[in-house]
């Protein structure tokens, strides 16, 4: 690429390319290396052994690590969101709007144009976006807090006006910042601060299935529920997105894709065991599928 | 030059407009709901984009994007909308994204909202109060100027007889010069690096300087307070007694300070035209002569602090305005009237010294 870039030339992704041994020295090939069970690979500069490289962090993302907690689904579901503007060559037209959770912490470490919005906001914000730059590619990339509880007529409204962007919401179903809180996604019988014992329908009310809502109105194009808590489940955001992203492109309307997240820390599992509490505790409310495609 | 008969809000409107104004976001609310609809007509036949929005705080965020965008956005409402929209101002200030807002208050109570903010954090607005449909037009076209220049946001505080009285109006579209580039909008990454625009921190990937982003925002202060005062002022240089008022009761005053001096009573006015910055200085000067100041407001005495914080106890403050409104509650009521503001300006006159 020629443009200017925040990118420190160590951190350029080349793809999937052979580690060149130092020249020079003969490369034994596959199978042949005496490494012992268990200890690390030697650096190919010192070994003249061939390495390689068959994954690597997408080129949008600057560094190669995250703030988030252990186990967090949302840098998973960022570096697919990332891969997707690289494969669709649409860098130079994104604008992402922002809202406000864990999440808060990736504009700066997206290499694309990303506008902060407020918690709540980010729909109208990106309205204003899309239609003074009809252009450009408009994302939002929201908690479920963020959307459907502080800003849930904002993203009502926006899908009924048929705005042409494509909003991201990350549904953990609890409020991660702020350490464990109910959100209005939150599931019945989901331990958080607020809802110590589980929350009660009577006491607490009912989860708004986001999706569902969204896909009734009119100027809805696209609305999918992802995953990002198995290798088949990712695969499967990216496809939802790439088809949400296409929606955008080809001008038909609202796109929406809700992508269920892990977040151990505030459901109070060890990181290992996300996954497994979001497929039991998550989908049996939020069903994985598309819901509408247009 | 074309000179066109406008209610004071259709003024304010076509001015934005001429001045380059291309998004607008409202939501309809007396005295303010003639801006929209006149954008709502206008804006299509320039190219622009007019958002008959969902509620204020959404108004607020189309307004917000467009303007982050680079594009110059205005927003109106009166006093209850722009309660709403605070969270936003005040991090629209801190991400230094240059809207024009406009109150079309009920009354003048809307004072400490326009000045003080509702919003959290260290921010300013700067505050146009204009007192014809004339100055409204010019000033919609300096907000957009100011706005730009210290990018931050700019408010016209009217009211309900500005936005409803018609007036001869000639529009000035060159008064000030072309925008100029906005190389901290967001418009994609082409050719250049990728930026966030954000309340919450620094323009540059991978920067964490927050404390220097928001010193950046409170850094501009002190020279807009060097640059940007404007009042109109009258015969300070023999006044007694100086009467302060803004917006349209300004006019009011301004003629009735005609009739006092008529009467032979050396009284002088102040009309500030930004309410902030303050016209500090021209009041702190107006009270080394003068022996009493007046300060005549649509309510309970809000911009009496900012006089007596310019006076600073040297000469007496009355405040001579009240509350006043009409049936409806939108409208001003019998308290803006030439014959009471007269009457109030010779009960406190200062006699001893004075010439009456």
């Amino acid at each position: 690429m020629s443009h200017p870039t925040n990118r420190e030339p160590a951190t350029v992704n080349r793809g999937p390319a052979t580690v060149d041994p130092e020249p020079g020295t003969t490369n034994p090939g596959p199978g042949t290396r005496d490494q012992k069970p268990g200890t690390k690979n030697q650096d190919p500069q010192t070994t003249g052994r061939s390495l390689t490289k068959v994954f690597d962090k997408p080129d949008l993302l600057l560094k190669g690590e995250h703030s988030l907690c252990p186990g967090c689904g949302e840098p998973v579901a960022l570096r697919i969101i990332l891969e997707l503007i690289q494969d669709l060559e649409l860098r130079e037209r994104t604008i992402c709007v922002a809202g406000i959770g864990c999440y808060t912490a990736f504009p700066m470490i997206m290499d694309v144009d990303v506008m902060q919005a407020l918690h709540g906001r980010a729909p109208s914000v990106a309205t204003g976006v899309k239609r003074v730059r009809p252009d450009a590619f408009v994302f939002t990339m929201q908690g479920d807090g963020d959307m459907i509880s502080e800003g849930l007529q904002e993203v009502l409204h926006s899908a009924a006006r048929g705005e042409q962007f494509t909003a991201i919401v990350f549904n953990n179903a609890v409020f991660g910042e702020t350490g464990g809180h109910m959100t209005a996604a939150t599931v019945l019988g989901q331990h958080t601060k607020t809802t110590v014992g589980g929350r009660d329908r009577t006491r607490h009310g009912n989860p708004i299935k986001i999706s569902e809502l969204v896909a009734q109105l009119d100027g809805t194009a696209y609305v999918a529920r992802a995953a990002v808590h198995t290798p088949s489940a990712l695969k499967l955001t990216k496809q939802y997105l790439h088809d949400a992203f296409r929606s955008q492109l080809d001008g038909k309307g609202f796109s929406l894709v809700e992508i269920l997240t892990m977040c151990p820390t505030d459901w109070f599992v060890p990181p290992d065991q996300g996954p497994a509490f979001l497929e039991t505790h998550l989908t049996p409310t939020y069903p994985l599928g598309v819901i509408k495609a247009d | 030059m074309e000179r066109v008969l406008m209610e004071g809000s259709a003024a304010m409107a076509e001015a934005a407009i001429q001045a380059e104004c291309r998004f607008y976001a409202g939501y309809p609310i007396t005295p303010s709901t003639e801006i929209l609809e006149y954008m709502s007509v206008r804006l299509p036949q320039v190219g622009g984009t007019c958002m008959n929005a969902e509620s204020e705080i959404e108004a607020i965020g189309m307004v917000w994007g467009a303007a982050g965008c680079g594009v110059r956005s205005m927003i109106a409402s009166t006093g209850q909308g722009i309660s709403l929209m605070q969270e936003s101002f005040a991090e629209l200030a801190n991400a230094q994204i240059p809207v024009v807002a406009v109150n079309m208050c009920r009354g003048q109570g809307d004072y400490f909202q326009a000045t003080r903010g509702g919003g959290h954090g260290d921010y300013r607005f700067i505050v146009l109060a204009p007192a014809s449909a004339q100055e409204a037009a010019d000033l919609a076209q300096l907000a957009f100027h100011l706005a730009d220049k210290w990018r931050n946001p700019v408010l016209i505080m009217g009211d309900f007889l500005l936005s409803h009285t018609s007036e001869i109006v000639t529009f000035r579209p060159g008064a000030y010069p072309a925008p100029a580039p906005k190389p901290w909008a967001i418009t994609g990454a082409k050719e250049r690096r990728a930026i966030t625009l954000s309340p919450l921190g620094p323009s540059e990937k991978l920067s964490t300087d927050i404390a220097a982003t928001l010193t950046a925002v409170t850094g501009k202060h002190a020279a807009i307070r060097a640059e940007e005062v404007r009042a109109e002022t009258g015969h300070l240089e023999d006044a007694d007694l100086v009467v302060v008022a803004f917006g349209f009761p300004g006019r009011f005053v301004k003629y009735a300070v005609r009739l006092a001096r008529a009467q032979g009573l050396r009284v002088g006015f102040v009309r500030p035209i930004t309410l902030w910055p303050f016209p500090t200085q021209v009041i702190s000067s107006a009270a080394e002569r003068a022996k009493a100041i007046a300060v005549f407001e649509l309510n309970a005495g809000q911009m009496v602090e900012d006089v007596q914080l310019a006076v600073r106890g040297r000469v007496p403050v009355h405040s001579i305005g009240g509350i006043s409104h009409d049936h409806s509650g939108f409208g001003v009521g019998p308290l803006l009237s030439v014959e009471h503001i007269l009457r109030r300006i010779q009960d406190v006159y200062p006699r001893s010294g004075g010439a009456a």
